[in-house]
C-alpha cells in the first residue's frame, strides 16, 4: 500500500508537470540559498583560519600605537634594544622579530614591479613561516653589514623573472641594486585581495639604512611564541617590560600594543560564523515560504480532484489512505525541491567559491538537515490539504463538477 | 441462472432519512421496507425528489440513514462508521455511475485495478484481473486507451469492469445508460443482465427509462419518498 501511495503520488506528480516544477520552486530556492550561505560562510571561517595560521604559529605582534589599525600618530617607534630586550628577558620564545617595511619600486631586466619591502632578521622568517624553496636565507655577515642581498616571494619571482631561477640575479629595489639570495615558498592566495607572496625581505640594517633612512627605529616586533606556551603570562610579562621601557607611569594607557592572531581568528571566525548563522536564518524563512506555496497547490489541487476522491472513496478507500495519499503527493514534491535545491547549491558554492577563491568544503551535514526540512515542510504544509481531502463526503464528492 | 435465495441480502425496515433541521428538514425517505435477494436484478425507478438516488446511496453504503434498520447479509450497516462502510463498499459492492467517473489520463488498465490497489492486491494479480474483467466487457486490446481515447460506451464498459473486478456481491448502477444513445444503452444494459445471469451478481440500478427497466426482473417505483409499486417482471427485454 505505501509504495502504491509513493507510485500514485509520482504519477500525479508527472501528471502535472509544469505545475509540480513551479510549486517545487519556492523550496529549491529555499534550501539552495540555506546551503550555500552555511557552506560558503564556514568557508570564510576556514579561510580566516587559515591565513593567520599562515601568518605564523602562536604569533604575537608587537606594535606602536593603541588600536588596531595603523599606529596611532605620536607613539614612539621601538628600537632595536627593545626586541634584544625581550628576547634576553621573556624565554618562551622561540622567535623575535624586530622589522621595518616600506613600498619600493623593484626592477629587474626589462620587468618594473611595486612590492612592500621588509626588512627583518632571520627570525622573520621562523615568526612568520615561511619556507625557503630556492636558495638560503641572510648570513651572518650579511645581516650584521647591513649587506645588499634579499629573499623574495612568489609574486615577486613571477612578476620579475618568469619562470628562470632568481636566485643569484641582480634586483633594483628604489635606488640600490641587490642580490636576490633566496626564494620563499608560496603561501597562496590571501581572501581579502591581499597577496602574501608579495614580498621582498632583506637584513634589517641594509632597509633602515637604504630604505627607511632611520637606523635606529622599528616599526613592528613580531614574536613567536614555543608551541604549547599559554599566551597570556607571556603577553603580560611583555607588556610590563614594554610599559617599563617606554617609561610610562602607572595610570597612563599602553602607548603601543600586542596582540595574539590566535585571537584575531577567533574573534573573526566567531563574527563570520554569526553572519552565517544569521544569513541561514533568513533562508531559512524563504524555505517555510516555499512550504506555503506547497500547501496552496496542494489545497486547488484537492479542490481539483474533489471527484476523484469521491470515486476512490466510493470504491473503498478508507480516510488514512486517500490522506496518505495526498500527504505522500506532498512530501514526495517537496523533497524533490529538496534533491534539486541540494544540487543548485553545489553548483552555485562551486561558483562563488571559485569567485572568490574560498575553499569550497561539501557538508553532508546541512544537505542533510536541509533535505530532511524541506520533506518535513511537506508533511507540515501537506497534512491540511490532504486530511480536508480525507474528509470529503463521497456522495457530494462523487457531484462535483 | 442462479435462483434468488430465500432469505434477504439486502434489508430495509422502517428507513427513513432526513436531510437538514428544523424547519428545513426534509423527508428524502419515509419508513421504507424492502427486501432484495441475492441474485436479483432490480431496477428503482420514480421521478426525481422521489427518494430514489437517496435509497441508492444507503444501499451502496455511502450514506447512512437516518432511522429504521438496514442490513446487509445480517450486519446493521446503520450501526457502522464511515471507514467500517467503506470496507463493505471494498469487500462487497461495485458502483456504475451515469458520468462514468473514471480517473482522468488514466488508461483503462490502471482505472480497473484500482479498487484491487485498495484491497492490497499484489501487482500481477491486479493485471491479470483487469485484463480478465475488461475482457468480459468486451474491451481486449484497450487497456493502454485512457477515457479521453473511448467513447462513452466503451468508458462505461470500462466502468463495469472497475465494479466488478473484485467479483462484488452486488452492482450498484446510477442511471448507467442516462448519458448513452440509445443502441449503447442497450449494449450496456445487456452487459449488466449477462453478469447478473452468469455470475449471479445482484444489480441494483436506479433510472427514469422505462425501456431500461425493462431488462430488470423486478422493478421498484419511488414516489414522493416511499415505494408506490414494486411489480416482478418475469418476462425481461432480452430474455
Amino acid at each position: 500500500m505505501f509504495i502504491n501511495a509513493i507510485l500514485l503520488a509520482l504519477r500525479e506528480i508527472r501528471r502535472n508537470l509544469m505545475r509540480s516544477f513551479l510549486t517545487i520552486l519556492g523550496i529549491v530556492i529555499g534550501v539552495a540559498a540555506v546551503i550555500t550561505m552555511v557552506t560558503l560562510g564556514n568557508g570564510a571561517t576556514r579561510m580566516v583560519g587559515e591565513q593567520i595560521a599562515s601568518l605564523g604559529s602562536n604569533l604575537l605582534i608587537l606594535r606602536p600605537g593603541q588600536s588596531m589599525g595603523p599606529a596611532a600618530f605620536g607613539a614612539p617607534n621601538f628600537r632595536l634594544a627593545d626586541a634584544e630586550a625581550i628576547r634576553a628577558q621573556v624565554s618562551a620564545l622561540k622567535a623575535v622579530a624586530p622589522i621595518v617595511s616600506s613600498g619600493a619600486p623593484l626592477v629587474a631586466g626589462n620587468n618594473n614591479w611595486s612590492s612592500t619591502v621588509t626588512g627583518a632578521t632571520n627570525d622573520y622568517f621562523i615568526a612568520g613561516n615561511w619556507k625557503i624553496a630556492a636558495g638560503r636565507i641572510f648570513s651572518e655577515d650579511e645581516q650584521h653589514a647591513g649587506r645588499a642581498v634579499c629573499v623574495i616571494g612568489a609574486t615577486v619571482q613571477s612578476k620579475l623573472f618568469g619562470h628562470q631561477n632568481p636566485v643569484g640575479a641582480e634586483l633594483r629595489v628604489k635606488n640600490f641594486s641587490c642580490l636576490v639570495v633566496g626564494l620563499l615558498t608560496s603561501k597562496g592566495q590571501g581572501a581579502m585581495g591581499m597577496d602574501q607572496d608579495d614580498v621582498v625581505v632583506m637584513p634589517l640594517k641594509t632597509a633602515q639604512r637604504r630604505l627607511t633612512g632611520n637606523p635606529q627605529d622599528i616599526r613592528v616586533i613580531l614574536l613567536s611564541m614555543r608551541d604549547g606556551a599559554a599566551p597570556e603570562p607571556i603577553m603580560a610579562q611583555i607588556r610590563k617590560l614594554m610599559r617599563e621601557r617606554r617609561k610610562i607611569a602607572d595610570n597612563d594607557d599602553d602607548n603601543f600594543n600586542l596582540m595574539d592572531t590566535r585571537q584575531i581568528a577567533e574573534i573573526l571566525s566567531g563574527t563570520i560564523s554569526t553572519i552565517t548563522t544569521l544569513l541561514g536564518a533568513v533562508a531559512a524563512v524563504s524555505l517555510l515560504v516555499g512550504g506555503i506555496g506547497i500547501m496552496n497547490i496542494m489545497l486547488v489541487s484537492v479542490t481539483e480532484r474533489t471527484r476523484e476522491i469521491g470515486i476512490r472513496l466510493a470504491i473503498g478507500a478508507l480516510e488514512h489512505e486517500v490522506l496518505l495519499q495526498f500527504l505522500i503527493e506532498a512530501v514526495a514534491l517537496s523533497a524533490f525541491g529538496g534533491i534539486v535545491g541540494i544540487l543548485l547549491a553545489l553548483i552555485s558554492c562551486l561558483g562563488l567559491s571559485a569567485l572568490t577563491h574560498m575553499p569550497f568544503e561539501f557538508q553532508p551535514g546541512i544537505n542533510l538537515i536541509s533535505f530532511a526540512f524541506s520533506a518535513l515542510i511537506g508533511v507540515l504544509f501537506g497534512y491540511m490539504p490532504a486530511r480536508r481531502a480525507a474528509r470529503l463526503d463521497p456522495i457530494e464528492a462523487l457531484r462535483h463538477e | 441462472m442462479n435462483t434468488p435465495t430465500p432469505t434477504p441480502l439486502i434489508e430495509f425496515r422502517g428507513v427513513s432519512k432526513t436531510y437538514g433541521q428544523g424547519q428545513a428538514a426534509f423527508l428524502a425517505l419515509r419508513g421504507i421496507h424492502l427486501g432484495i435477494r441475492q441474485g436479483e436484478f432490480l431496477a428503482i425507478m420514480g421521478p426525481s425528489g422521489s427518494g430514489k438516488s437517496t435509497a441508492m446511496n444507503i444501499l451502496g453504503c455511502l450514506d447512512a440513514p437516518s432511522e429504521g434498520e438496514f442490513t446487509f447479509q445480517g450486519v446493521h450497516v446503520e450501526r457502522l462508521g464511515r471507514n467500517q462502510r467503506a470496507l463493505l463498499r471494498r469487500h462487497y459492492l461495485g458502483f456504475v455511475f451515469q458520468g462514468f467517473n473514471l480517473l482522468a489520463r488514466t488508461s483503462a488498465q490502471e482505472n480497473v485495478e484500482l479498487p484491487l490497489l485498495y484491497r492490497g492486491e499484489s501487482a500481477p494479480k491486479r493485471h491479470a484481473a483487469a485484463r480478465e474483467a475488461l475482457a468480459r466487457v468486451g474491451l481486449s486490446g484497450w487497456e493502454r486507451h485512457t477515457p479521453a481515447e473511448l467513447s462513452g460506451g466503451q468508458q462505461q464498459r470500462v466502468a463495469i469492469a472497475r465494479a466488478i473486478v473484485t467479483q462484488p456481491l452486488v452492482l450498484l448502477a446510477d442511471e448507467p445508460t442516462g448519458n448513452l444513445d440509445s443502441h449503447r444503452s442497450h449494449e450496456i444494459m445487456e452487459l449488466l443482465v449477462t453478469l447478473n445471469r452468469e455470475q449471479g451478481i445482484t444489480v441494483l440500478m436506479v433510472t427514469h427509462e422505462p425501456d431500461m427497466a425493462g431488462y430488470a426482473s423486478r422493478v421498484v417505483h419511488f414516489v414522493d419518498g416511499e415505494i408506490a409499486r414494486d411489480d416482478l417482471q418475469e418476462n425481461r427485454a432480452c430474455s
